[in-house]
Formats: C-alpha cells, sequence, structure tokens
C-alpha cells in the first residue's frame, strides 16, 4: 500500500488525533497529538492490511532551531514499518515544552525499552509507564541532556565522577606514594617510628 | 647407604619432572601453535626451545600480589596441597623394570588418593581468594573432580580383575612381551572411559570450564601471580604425565615394547606417555568446550555405567575363562 | 506478546532458596564481552536469574557531533560505529545522505558499493565466527578466520589505503576507482574461499559438543523476535523473512542474484547457520557484481564536492560541480537543499543500520538519529539469557553479535 493512502487510513481512524501530514522524498510522515498514540501505534500494528509489526526506530527531535512556526518544541518519532505488506511510514507525536512526556509502547514493542531510555537520557523526555526509566548511555549522576538544542558541543565542564576522581589523586599524593621506593606490601599510611610503623 | 642412594634418585627424578614440565609447555605451544597456521615461540633460544627457561625466571621476579581480604594462610598452601599431592603420585610410577621409586603393593590405589588431595588444593584457592569467580571455578572443579574420579576408578577395576593385583609393577608384567597382551584390547571400554575422565580430572579441553578463560577469566587460579601461578600451572602438567604414565601402566604394556633398548630401558615408556600427550594436546587444539551441566551428565550418566558394565563384563569372562 | 520460555536446569552445586543467590559483575574488561559491555547478573548457582547490559562506555556523541559538521565532514563518523565491517556503515549513510538530498549515483559506482559492502560482510562475519567459536572454546577456528580476514583487510588497503576506518564510500559515489590488481586479488580470494568456509564448518558444524552448546540455546521466536527489535541474522534465524537487500533494495542488490537463509529454530544454531550461508551468498554477490560491473563515472554530477582532485586542477570554472581547484572545497550555496527529513535503512552484517535524517535546508544536518542494531540487540540480552547458564549466556552474547561501538555511538 502506498504510505500516503496509509496516512489517509490512520487519519480516517482517528480524525482527531491527525495535525499534518508530510510527504518527502517518497516518504510519508504524520503528525499526531501524543494523547493516545499507544491506541494509534496499536492500530497501526494489528490492523489486518497495515500489520506494522516492526518499530524500526524511535527517537526524539528538538525543534528549538527550526524556522517552522507549527513544529512544537519536541516530537517523539516512530518509524513503522510491515514486513508482511512492505510498506512503511512515520509517525511524529508533537509534544510541547512545559512537560515533554508522553505513554510509552513498551507494551507494544518489548525492544522499545532501551530506545525510550536513549532517549529519555539524551533529551529529557518522559515516558509514562516505562518500567525502568533511567539513564543508558550516559552515567547516572549526568546532569543535563545533551542533545537538546540549547546544550554546548563541548558540554558545561567536567563530570563529577571525573572531578572526584581528580580529587583521590590529590589526596593520594598527600601520602607521597613513589612506586620506586615502596616494597608492594606497603598498604596504607606510612607511620613514622613513634607512631608505630616500621 | 641406601637412603643416600634412594634420595639422589629422588633427586634426579625430581630435576627430570621438573624439565619435562617446563618442556611440556613448550611443545603445546609449538603443537597448537602449528595447528592454527603459526608458528609458537621462535625468539628465545633456537626456535624458542629457551622459552619455557624465560618463562620460570619472569615467574619468579613477579610482583607477588595477594588480595586484601583474602585468606592468608590458606590462599599460601593451596598451590602447594595441589603441587605436593601430583608429585607424590610420581614416586610410585614404573618407569621401566626395577625403575620405581616405592614399589608399594597398592600403587594404584595411591595415586587415586593423591588425585583426590589434589582437588583439595583447587577448591582452597578458589575460596580462600575471596573472590566471586575463583570461589565459582573452584567449586566447578571440585565437582567435576570428584564426578569423574569415580568414572576413573571404576574404569581400572577392569584392569585390576585382569592383571589380579594393585601393584603397577605387576600390572605390567600381566600384560606380557607382546602386543596383544595390552590390555587396550580386552578392555576398550574401560580405556575410552579412562582416557574422558583423565581429560576430565586434569581440566583438560573439552572439560576445562574452571579455566575456561572466556568465562571467568582463569577461575579458580584469577587471583594468583608469579610464582604462585606457575604452581598451579606445574600441578596441572605433571597431573598429566601421572595419568598418562597410569594409561600407559594399565593400557598399553608400560616400559615394554617391540624390541628391548639396552641402554635406555624406559624408552618406549616415555614414547607411550608423550604419545598421550600428544593426544591431550590436539584434543585442545579442536573441540568447543562443555557446558557445566553437560559435562555432569556425560560424567554420571554416560561413564559410570560404562564402566560398571565394563567391570560385570570382565568379572563374568574371567570368571568362564580363568 | 508470546512469554520467553523459562529453563530450570539441575546443578548439582546449586542452591535451592532464594537465599542463595548472590551478583556477578561481568565487568568491562572481560575476555568475552565483546568490547566494553558490562553484565550485571543475579545468580542462582549457575543459573541466571537476572540479567542487566549496562552499556554506555563507549558513547562518544556522534548524533550531537553530526549536528555541527556538513554531511560530508559527518561521513567520517560512522566508520567508528561497527568498526570491524566499516565500509557498510559509510554505504548506509551515504545512501541515506543520497535519499534525502536527492543526490543521483552512477552506476558503476553503485557496483563497486556492493562489492565493498559485501566483503565487510564477509569480514563481519569471519570476526564474529572466530570470536564466537574462541568463546565457546574452539581456538583453532579463530586463527583460521583471522587468516582470511587479514587477505580482505590486505585488499581494502589496496583500494582505498586503511585497514580499519576506510571512508572509501562518498556521497553521490566513491572515493576512487578500483584497480584491475584489485578485481584480480579478490577473483582469486573468491576462487579460494568457499573451500575455507567448508574448512571452518568441518571443524564445528557437526561436532557434537557444538551442537549440544548451540542447539536449544537461547531459543527465540519469529513474534518475541519481532517484538524485541530483532534484525538481519538474529531475526532471520527464528524464521522471519526480513532483509532489507530483497525488501527495500539499494545500490546494485536488485542487479544480482542472491537468497537470504531463513532458520527455523530461532536458537544459537540457527543464527549460526544462517551467517554461514551469508557469507557463501555474499561470494556469489560480489563475483556477479564483478562480472557485470559497467564503465562510467565513480561520482555523480550534483554529489557534492568532497573528491580529492585525481589530476592536475585543470581550467575547471568556479561553481561548476566537477572537481574543485585543488582543494577539497565545501558546498557552498546550492539550493539542492531541500528541507525534510527521511529515514532510509540498509543491511549491514549486523542487521539494520537505519539513518533517520532531518534537513533544515543548511549544510549540516539538523538531527541525525542512527538505529543501530547492536543497541538493540544487547538492549534484547536481558530476555533471553533469563533462566539459563552463564556458560549460554556466554554464547548469546557471541551469537547476537554485537559491537560496541555501534551500540554507544
Amino acid at each position: 500500500m502506498e504510505s500516503m493512502a496509509i496516512a489517509d487510513r490512520l487519519q480516517a481512524q482517528f480524525p482527531e488525533e491527525i495535525l499534518k501530514k508530510d510527504e518527502f522524498q517518497g516518504q510519508v510522515g504524520i503528525c499526531i497529538r501524543p494523547g493516545r498514540v499507544v491506541d494509534i501505534l496499536r492500530w497501526l500494528r494489528d490492523t489486518d492490511d497495515l500489520r506494522m509489526n516492526h518499530l524500526r526506530s524511535l527517537c526524539g527531535v528538538d525543534n528549538a532551531r527550526r524556522k517552522d512556526p507549527s513544529l512544537t518544541r519536541f516530537e517523539v518519532v516512530y518509524n513503522l514499518y510491515s514486513i508482511f505488506h512492505r510498506h512503511e511510514i512515520r509517525v511524529r507525536a508533537a509534544l510541547t515544552e512545559d512537560a515533554p512526556c508522553i505513554d510509552s509502547v513498551v507494551c507494544l514493542w518489548t525492544g522499545a525499552n532501551w530506545l525510550e531510555r536513549e532517549t529519555y537520557d539524551l533529551m529529557g523526555i518522559q515516558f509514562n509507564g516505562h518500567p525502568d526509566l533511567r539513564r543508558i548511555l550516559l552515567p547516572e549522576d549526568w546532569e543535563g541532556h545533551p542533545l537538546r538544542k540549547e546544550y554546548p558541543l563541548k558540554g558545561r565542564g567536567e563530570w563529577v565522577g571525573m572531578t572526584d576522581l581528580l580529587t583521590q589523586i590529590k589526596e593520594l599524593d598527600k601520602y607521597a606514594f613513589d612506586p620506586k621506593k615502596t616494597d608492594s606490601r606497603q598498604r596504607g599510611p606510612r607511620l613514622s617510628n613513634e607512631e608505630g610503623g616500621l | 647407604m641406601t637412603i643416600i642412594i634412594m634420595l639422589v634418585q629422588i633427586i634426579i627424578l625430581f630435576v627430570l619432572v621438573m624439565l619435562h614440565v617446563a618442556y611440556a609447555t613448550y611443545f603445546e605451544r609449538k603443537i597448537i601453535g602449528h595447528m592454527q597456521v603459526r608458528m609458537g615461540p621462535m625468539r628465545v633460544g633456537w626456535h624458542g626451545l629457551l622459552q619455557p627457561i624465560a618463562d620460570g625466571i619472569k615467574s619468579f621476579f613477579k610482583e607477588d600480589i595477594i588480595p586484601a581480604q583474602a585468606d592468608r594462610p590458606t590462599f599460601l598452601a593451596a598451590p602447594i596441597i595441589c603441587l605436593v599431592a601430583m608429585m607424590t603420585s610420581l614416586a610410585v610410577l614404573p618407569f621401566a623394570k626395577g625403575w620405581v621409586l616405592a614399589d608399594i603393593n597398592i600403587g594404584l590405589l595411591f595415586i587415586f588418593a593423591m588425585s583426590s588431595l589434589s582437588s583439595y588444593g583447587v577448591v582452597l584457592a578458589g575460596w580462600a581468594s575471596n573472590s566471586k569467580y575463583s570461589f565459582l571455578g573452584g567449586m566447578r572443579s571440585m565437582a567435576q573432580v570428584i564426578s569423574y574420579e569415580i568414572a576413573m576408578g571404576l574404569s581400572l577395576v577392569g584392569v585390576m580383575l585382569l592383571s589380579g593385583s594393585l601393584n603397577l609393577s605387576q600390572i605390567v608384567e600381566a600384560q606380557g612381551d607382546s602386543l596383544f597382551g595390552m590390555y587396550l584390547v580386552p578392555q576398550c571400554i574401560g580405556f575410552f572411559v579412562f582416557f574422558i575422565a583423565m581429560l576430565a580430572e586434569t581440566n583438560r579441553v573439552p572439560f576445562d570450564l574452571p579455566e575456561a578463560e572466556t568465562e571467568l577469566v582463569s577461575g579458580y587460579c584469577t587471583e594468583y601471580s608469579g610464582m604462585r601461578y606457575a604452581i598451579f600451572f606445574m600441578a596441572e602438567y605433571i597431573g598429566m604425565m601421572v595419568m598418562a604414565s597410569i594409561g600407559t601402566v594399565c593400557f598399553l604394556g608400560g616400559w615394554n615394547g617391540p624390541f628391548s633398548v639396552p641402554f635406555f630401558p624406559p624408552l618406549w615408556f616415555v614414547l607411550k606417555v608423550y604419545a598421550f600427550m600428544f593426544l591431550f594436546i590436539w584434543i585442545r587444539a579442536t573441540l568447543p568446550r562443555y557446558r557445566y551441566d553437560q559435562l555432569m551428565d556425560l560424567g554420571w550418566k554416560l561413564l559410570i555405567p560404562l564402566a560398571l558394565i565394563n567391570i560385570v563384563l570382565t568379572a563374568c569372562l574371567k570368571a568362564m575363562i580363568g | 506478546m508470546t512469554a520467553t520460555t523459562r529453563k530450570t536446569i539441575e546443578c548439582p552445586v546449586a542452591g535451592g532458596d532464594d537465599n542463595e543467590r548472590y551478583s556477578l559483575r561481568m565487568g568491562p574488561q572481560h575476555p568475552a564481552t565483546h568490547g566494553v559491555l558490562r553484565v550485571d547478573l543475579e545468580l542462582d548457582g549457575e543459573t541466571i536469574i537476572e540479567c542487566t547490559p549496562q552499556v554506555g562506555y563507549l558513547h562518544r556523541g556522534f548524533e550531537k557531533l553530526a549536528e555541527n559538521r556538513t554531511y560530508a565532514q559527518a561521513l567520517i563518523l560512522t566508520d567508528r560505529l561497527d568498526y570491524i565491517a566499516a565500509m557498510s556503515n559509510n554505504v548506509g549513510y551515504c545512501v541515506a545522505v543520497e535519499k534525502l538530498l536527492g543526490i543521483s549515483v552512477p552506476m558503476r559506482a553503485q557496483y563497486i558499493r556492493t562489492i565493498v559492502g559485501e566483503m565487510s560482510r564477509l569480514c563481519s562475519h569471519l570476526l564474529w565466527l572466530a570470536t564466537h567459536a574462541l568463546d565457546i572454546g574452539a581456538m583453532t577456528v579463530f586463527l583460521y578466520c583471522f587468516r582470511e580476514r587479514e587477505i580482505l583487510i590486505d585488499l581494502f588497503e589496496e583500494l582505498c589505503g586503511a585497514r580499519l576506518t576506510f571512508s572509501y564510500p562518498r556521497i553521490g559515489g566513491v572515493r576512487q576507482d578500483v584497480t584491475a590488481r584489485f578485481i584480480n586479488e579478490l577473483e582469486r580470494f573468491l576462487h579460494l574461499f568457499p573451500s575455507k568456509i567448508e574448512e571452518y564448518e568441518t571443524l564445528i558444524d557437526t561436532n557434537r559438543i557444538w551442537l549440544k552448546r548451540t542447539v536449544g540455546v537461547g531459543v527465540v521466536s519469529g513474534e518475541e523476535a519481532l517484538a524485541l527489535g530483532l534484525t538481519g541474522a538474529c531475526l532471520r534465524g527464528s524464521g522471519v523473512d526480513y532483509d532489507l537487500r530483497k525488501h527495500q533494495p539499494y545500490d546494485a542488490y536488485d542487479q544480482v542474484e542472491f537468497e537470504v537463509p531463513l532458520g527455523s529454530d530461532g536458537d544459537i544454531y540457527a543464527r549460526y547457520r544462517c551467517r554461514m550461508e551469508e557469507m557463501h551468498q555474499s561470494v556469489r554477490i560480489i563475483q556477479q557484481c564483478i562480472d557485470q560491473l559497467p564503465p562510467g563515472p565513480i561520482v555523480g554530477e550534483d554529489a557534492p564536492d568532497l573528491v580529492m582532485p585525481n589530476r592536475a586542477p585543470a581550467r575547471v570554472e568556479v561553481g561548476s560541480s566537477r572537481y574543485g581547484t585543488g582543494l577539497i572545497r565545501l558546498i557552498k550555496e546550492r539550493e539542492v537543499y531541500l528541507s525534510g527529513d527521511t529515514y532510509v535503512a540498509t543491511e549491514v552484517p549486523k542487521g539494520e543500520l537505519g539513518f533517520y535524517f532531518i534537513s533544515d535546508g543548511s549544510n549540516k544536518p539538523y538531527r541525525m538519529h542512527i538505529r543501530s542494531p547492536s543497541f538493540i540487540h544487547i538492549g534484547s540480552l536481558a530476555t533471553i539469557a533469563r533462566g539459563e547458564l552463564i556458560a549460554d549466556l556466554i554464547a548469546n552474547i557471541g551469537s547476537l553479535d554485537v559491537v560496541l561501538g555501534e551500540s554507544d555511538r
């Protein structure tokens, strides 16, 4: 089936949820409201002549620097493909800035688990109903969401873990550790003779 | 006087076995290398012949790291237990007629006892290292060794029945001089079970799960370094040699050969032992590794019943014929 | 969603109750984890109760970097994704950008890209077989595979000068033409390679121990594999016929004949057989491409000007779309930059590599999202490895064929 025909069927089934349809280089993207995204994707997956059973990718987009005024700040893009019918469609859920959260589709595809975690990690979009929403690619205590447009390319200073490591190294230097002079059985700080050391 | 002679004999045996262990590692690396389209050690000495000596000197000088939370006495004792148990078995091996350090009447039983003791060393090493990987490796190894020891012991009962004695020299003499006197032919099932159990006792592929590098990063000897690690290594190779010697003595006719060599009576014994070692190395280069539960299945559900069947058959045949 | 089959295996050493659980961490430094992957395990004796893979040790921020580079510059980043088969990443990227910007590629370049794509598929599968066999214990296969891989890498070096990170395919074609010597050596390799594949198969295919370690282990059904997002040989081993070279052909794949091997059991052995058959088919594809290689230009007319001039700077007019005068010239004002978004996926050896581009009309991508197969495959490890033994976990990681560079981007 042609992608535009799929888009028309989707619009016929959920007329209030569809914001707009775009076609570019033969691929069709449908912009929807985020409220009923799980229902829409389930309908796309389970309808007999659509059967979009392969979730190809799930990613977040930050539209802060786009010049198009009709775009909301964040979008979550789902690329679906039907292995049986060999057709594809793109569904873009438009989220606003103040509360970028959307329902999780883990109930439809288990593989979406890590994809949503990555989107949360890098873009800061919350997924309601996700079993385990925490950072995946960045360390647990990282601050900020790097793929947002206001996050600078070189980051905002050193990571907390790195600064902790450097302070620890400086503290150990206090004990004047010289690998050439000590033998391996030495442990802990060297005590002088009156403190009971060797 | 006899004590001095005995001491000299012990020292000679000790030195020879150490040399054997060193060069067994060299041969393993060379043979596996050639089977894998590469050359093995080539640099140290001509074609790498001095490699084992270089390795020995290197491990001597390595830093001795003992984990902070390890149980020190057990940690230090474990490799020694392994090595001592294995080396003691050397005392009863008959290299040629009359060439045995301690010709005791329960030679075979003695060797079983010693190999059981060496598995003690392994589990103590795993436990004392205070590391989860080592612990897992030690547990696995202990379970494996215990299971396969039973199979090994049972497979040798057939040999004991046929020869009527536990004394290793008498077992060899009972096989006689000719090729067809070897217990390999009447005891083929026993040999099969013994061969597989031998691989498992010495933790060699396909049963090398306790030291499976890609799973447990060296298993029970992960935390050992330097000379202690080398001691484990030595214990493994001496174990291989002892097991190969038992196989030679019990199934292949010991020191007997087609023609006797005047200057070096143990020649045939040595050749047969090295044939076994070559088989060990060849199998290591070729086969993948068994999973733990499959290994246990094999030991308990296949080998022990086979060994028992072998005993029954041997006993019946002996009763009918003898 | 079908539930996973939980296997309970009686282990002589394992304890019975929950108090016997302990946790083990196969850390980032481990001989078997194919890169910097950390797996946190909760074990009951030898059985895995929970398995949590942790990635991110190799995260370099490609998606953010690509937003600050032109399309041609961002090509270099894709080499470092799946560094084992770098050519196929480059091809995937180029195909995606060409679709986004509507750039046409001449036929000769398409055939050349197919050839190098299949060569890198062979490289990747050889390394997969080597490490997979090594993990299970068959050490010799490792060295035999690397012997063949060395020939392939030498061929790549002959072609483009690099052994690991090539950046040979360019947007609109390839960087430079193939030489006759390359074609001859490649044909010689193709003559000897099928016998080598048979050599590997003889060593392990019907080996009892190998069969015991791989048959019935890591079983994933077809629907479960789709739900988990598996692609490539992992999906085809479970019986789902999804190969992007047949579903959405790119380059010269619709001009050559080849089959896509399908398994049925969904265990490690099925995936292993799929990949071995794929190697045979790759040889077939390369041979057909060499036979059908048409003459012609190797870079399109409207390609971005990032091809080094092959001859001394001739009298080329500034602003024309031919080679720049002696220096690399990046595209300046061109209204060829259309504005929109596309998702294009190609079949790399590991699975389906997809690029989702959003272009806003400038010469840098606004958003580049890489759909990496290894990321999703590692995510599925938690489901696949539950209830199995540690030894099976290693075999599973090997059969999923992950590489951490692609997973962490």
